[in-house]
């Protein structure tokens, strides 16, 4: 059975169509979901791409997290289903509380456009589990709110309970402890900075997402009825 | 009754605010030299209906904790104004 993705498109995302295409690459079936959806519908997968949601009025992911749709993803991630925020969608889910932390502006004071490589730092969440600790991807980064940020306390809880799952090698924005992505308690829900679906093809320079994208759909894959 | 109200959103301490220290570079070269300090922040201005000021301010309140500001990131002062 083909592992079946849904893509959540909100007024202003933009990425929705890489990932897609993405996804597709990798033999999975994706479509679009629309952000006044009531429902995910039978999707095994949920991924909420980069863009700029609601045109990141007030702030990044701010309104998005009231859209209809985000009732049945809180639903679908509480009973174990795989979500992934990419960019714009790691905002969204902090701000729906889905993940902790919240994405500061760049600590540079620039919008940055560049490829970052990342150590795997947990290989146990949704979108790692295909990779190894301490494994080294190149995936682009294209923000100018990615700097991640935490109360101490929470800092502490993502080191002891191991939801660190992406570091930046060379820190480009400023983010606590390096981070570049992190999970959930439940490690279904992830959310990162940098731009999988944009290095999918070895002529886009790089084709390490497709090693997280591919876990993602491992993940998906594994919770499927035999 | 209604109520005028203004929130003013403001950025933690510690948290990374490059407006503020952009337009805290420029202002040396207007002359201005001795500004410091410098945070950029956002003011909301709206009017709440509830039947008094302190059901007002707790409706402003969670509306501030629930989508005005986050909270890892952002402090609110609120200001009710007499009602009109």
């Amino acid at each position: 059975m083909t592992t079946k993705v849904g893509v959540v498109v909100f007024p202003g995302s933009n990425c929705e169509h890489d990932v897609v295409e993405a996804l597709q690459g990798l033999g999975a079936d994706a479509e679009l979901l629309w952000h006044g959806d009531a429902t995910v519908g039978d999707v095994d997968a949920i991924v909420l791409p980069g863009g700029f949601a609601h045109g990141d009025y007030l702030r990044p992911g701010a309104i998005a997290r009231f859209s209809p749709i985000m009732v049945s993803i809180t639903d679908f991630a509480a009973a174990g289903g795989p979500v992934v925020g990419i960019c714009n969608g790691f905002q969204v889910l902090t701000e729906a509380g889905l993940l902790p932390g919240a994405l500061q502006k760049n600590s540079g004071s620039r919008f940055l456009c560049a490829p970052a490589d990342l150590i795997v730092a947990s290989a146990q969440s949704a979108l790692t589990c295909a990779t190894n600790v301490g494994d080294v991807v190149r995936l682009p980064i294209n923000h100018f709110e990615g700097n991640y940020t935490c109360s101490a306390e929470t800092l502490q809880e993502l080191r002891a309970e191991d939801r660190i799952v992406l570091r930046y090698v060379s820190n480009p924005n400023g983010s606590i402890d390096d981070i570049a992505g992190v999970c959930s308690a439940g490690r279904n829900v992830v959310g990162l900075m940098p731009h999988p679906e944009r290095a999918c093809d070895p002529l886009l320079g790089s084709d390490d997402g497709r090693r997280l994208l591919g876990s993602l759909l491992a993940t998906a894959g594994s919770r499927l009825p035999a | 009754m209604r109520f005028p109200v203004l929130v003013e959103v403001r950025l933690r301490p510690g948290i990374a605010d490059p407006q503020g220290a952009t337009i805290q570079r420029a202002l040396p070269a207007l002359g201005f030299d001795g500004v410091q300090e410098v945070r950029v922040g956002k003011a909301i201005r709206f009017t709440v209906e509830a039947p008094d000021a302190s059901a007002a301010g707790r409706q402003v309140d969670e509306l501030c904790q629930r989508l005005l500001a986050n909270p890892v990131i952002e402090d609110t002062t609120v200001s009710l104004g007499e009602p009109v």
